[in-house]
């Protein structure tokens, strides 16, 4: 599982900076903060806007209008569950609904401490093998409820 | 190691996914202790999906296939004499005699699942950089009479003739020009681009390098979506591979003429594949749909003259050079010019990737190719295009896969995907979902889109519950009619397709006695009550499903003050 360091202006700072040369920077430094502390702690707002001289409603906006982008630490594992048509028509929202009633687990649901959490994701290019899932950069095909359970582990 | 026995597994993600991996490792380790010298070669994927993992061994007749393999088959592979091509259970046989492939005609995909991807060596030996070759002894204005004479239409779904586009920006006077290559791939069902980006990346470069020569651009992007991390690496490997071979840099192939090409990943926003949305994060800001004009070919990036072809179209670009605009425009029908890649996907027996010259029926396809279900029920839906593309019936199936008989039918072709749905999908439902995932996803720049989208899964779900549903149903066609005329880009636009065909075709769905609205759980409306709690914790009870209650949307009486209960179309001036 993947084990992020906590936040730290400094070690952001430098992020930041080394990619701010970049055109269009935002995106760049965004992905780069969130791969290295799992998120990306509101305090970066002030630090991207100053260095690349945007307002700070620009860089609010740019990290609320994509989903990707967490405000918050992730749960210990993320799992990124397919809920798109392809997925849908081999069952994809019958397994939403066993993760719920068999595993007590909701799917963009708050999440519970120490467990791993499912988002919903549209797509994941795996159609004709799927439903899929995304999980710490690898892609599953043909999962079913029980697996997605067992990635997120048990509940403490 | 030059008698070393060849053996290919596919590095590509949707072979990963069901275990190609292992495969791999489990072949290496039994090769070692057999003391079987082998080279293992990581190719991309043949497009046959149902096979994977697809493991092929190189034999004096051919390429001999062994599939679906799984870790634990190595060992009774060799044991078998695989390495020599040797009768085994999973044996298939030559692979390109397979009659899956040998029904195709592979332009774009001639080197996908053959070759190592990321071997630019190989690239050569099988005829690559032919394209750029010629490209580069021809003027700008040449290799772009080139391409609009060959017919190609841009394949990432509006299909507007890639010439043009060229020529305008080629014409368009500028310090800086800018290629972009759109892989923001987020239709549902659809994986060409991926699978291309995998399994033969050097083909987008060539064909993006190609543009940038005819139109004098010397920077390049490729916008990826980020559900995409195997390509992403695939891409960025390739890239600086090509550096150093110098097909990139500051001398394309020594010709004196630089070109730069940078990925950059997108972060799960589907609009991102509308181009002007597209340009706007490249911007590094929210992806808001511009307005055009002005076009991004004459005002694009950074407000600078800009191509934005999907990967397919760069990609068909390279051999629409190499072998003359005249033999791809040879393939095809009517005003649909060359081949396309379709995929099929969803709930199919055997799925994948194939390459054929448009104007094949829709049947031949999903029944001959596809081999029916993989429920082994009957179809019953098929949705071509992407989310925002129609529902079709089984009786609809022989049309033609070509640009303007899906459009006469009130469908689209997109980007080639297809989706096959048993008897067991809830069309309303599925209609439903069509405007649930434009709430989700829309930039909300425009209202017809902003706002229709959610009012869309509300009307969906009271006609659902039985409420009021003549008046509901023709709330509903209005303001199908009202966001399909006054969208400002396709999400919007185009979201009715899917909810308009399932209303015309599968009305039966919409008409059964009152249910409960579907899950909540699948709520993600950005309107009011966008996450129902209560439904939420209905469905943790261990009668789960049974005792969920309704949407309150689904049973609230339509408020003006939301701007209910009207005909939408009525209140337009």
């Amino acid at each position: 599982m993947a084990a992020y360091p906590a936040w730290d202006e400094d070690g952001a700072r430098l992020i930041v900076a080394s990619l701010s040369h970049l055109e269009g920077a935002t995106l760049p430094i965004l992905h780069a903060l969130q791969d290295e502390f799992g998120y990306v702690d509101p305090q970066a707002v002030p630090l991207i806007a100053e260095t690349l001289n945007l307002s700070l409603a620009d860089v609010h906006g740019t990290i609320s209008f994509y989903h990707d982008f967490r405000t918050t630490p992730p749960p210990p594992r993320l799992v990124k569950l397919c809920r798109a048509e392809a997925c849908q028509a081999v069952g994809c929202e019958t397994l939403v609904e066993e993760l719920a009633r068999e595993h007590g687990i909701v799917v963009d649901g708050p999440g519970s401490e120490g467990r791993g959490a499912v988002e919903s994701v549209y797509c994941l290019g795996n159609c004709a093998l799927g439903p899929s899932a995304l999980v710490e950069g690898e892609l599953l095909g043909r999962v079913d409820a029980d697996r997605i359970a067992a990635l997120c582990g048990e509940p403490r | 190691m030059s008698d070393a026995i060849r053996i290919h597994v596919p590095i590509d993600a949707a072979a990963l996914s069901v275990g190609a991996e292992a495969v791999a490792q489990a072949i290496l380790r039994e090769a070692q202790a057999r003391g079987v010298a082998i080279e293992l070669v990581r190719n991309g994927t043949r497009g046959m999906l149902w096979l994977e993992p697809l493991v092929e061994v190189e034999t004096p007749d051919g390429r001999v296939g062994y599939g679906p393999a799984a870790a634990q088959d190595v060992a009774s592979l060799f044991d078998a004499g695989f390495q020599a091509g040797g009768a085994h259970a999973l044996r298939l046989g030559r692979v390109d005699e397979l009659d899956w492939m040998k029904r195709q005609q592979r332009l774009t995909f001639a080197r996908v699942g053959l070759t190592d991807p990321l071997s630019l060596a190989d690239y050569r030996a099988h005829d690559g950089l032919r394209g750029l070759e010629r490209a580069l002894s021809l003027t700008g204005a040449a290799i772009v009479e080139e391409v609009t004479a060959s017919g190609l239409r841009g394949r990432g779904g509006a299909g507007f003739p890639t010439g043009i586009k060229w020529r305008t920006v080629h014409d368009a006077r500028a310090e800086r020009k800018y290629i972009v290559c759109n892989a923001d791939e987020g239709d549902s069902g659809t994986f060409a681009d991926r699978m291309l980006m995998e399994g033969d990346p050097f083909l987008v470069i060539e064909g993006m390098a190609i543009a940038a020569i005819a139109v004098g651009a010397t920077k390049g992007y490729i916008y990826l979506r980020s559900e995409y991390p195997h390509a992403h690496k695939t891409l960025q490997r390739a890239i600086l591979r090509a550096h150093h071979a110098g097909m990139l840099g500051p001398s394309v192939l020594g010709s004196g003429r630089a070109f730069e090409i940078e990925v950059r990943l997108g972060a799960g926003a589907y609009i991102c594949g509308e181009e002007t949305s597209l340009l706007e994060s490249l911007e590094g800001h929210r992806a808001v749909v511009r307005a055009k004009p002005p076009i991004p070919a004459l005002a694009g990036l950074f407000g600078k003259p800009t191509i934005v072809n999907n990967v397919l179209s760069f990609a068909a670009v390279p051999w629409i050079l190499a072998h003359g605009a005249e033999a791809y425009a040879d393939y095809g029908m009517g005003r649909s010019r060359g081949t396309l890649p379709v995929q099929l996907g969803g709930n199919i027996r055997r799925g994948g990737l194939i390459e054929l010259a448009f104007g094949i029926p829709l049947r031949e396809i999903i029944e001959e190719m596809g081999g029916g279900t993989l429920s082994g029920r009957p179809i019953r839906a098929v949705q071509v295009g992407g989310p925002l593309g129609a529902y079709l019936t089984e009786r609809q199936l022989d049309t033609p896969m070509d640009y303007e008989a899906l459009a006469g039918i009130r469908a689209m072709l997109g980007h080639g995907g297809i989706v096959v749905f048993d008897d067991s999908v809830d069309m309303a439902r599925q209609a439903r979902f069509a405007f649930e995932f434009c709430a989700r996803e829309s930039c909300g720049k425009c209202t017809p889109c902003r706002i229709g989208a959610t009012r869309g899964v509300e009307l969906v779900d009271r006609i659902i519950a039985g409420v009021e549903r003549p008046k509901n149903l023709a709330v509903l066609r209005d303001l199908n009619r009202l966001m399909t005329d006054a969208s400002l880009c396709a999400m919007g636009g185009l979201t009715p397709m899917p909810v308009t065909s399932a209303l015309d075709h599968f009305f039966e769905d919409f008409d059964r006695p009152s249910r409960p609205a579907p899950s909540p759980l699948a709520g993600e409306g950005w309107g009011e009550g966008s996450r129902d709690t209560a439904g939420l914790s209905a469905l943790l009870t261990p009668t789960g499903n049974d005792s969920a209650t309704p949407h309150p949307a689904a049973t609230r009486p339509p408020s003006p003050a939301r701007g209910e209960g009207e005909p939408v179309a009525e209140r337009r001036t």
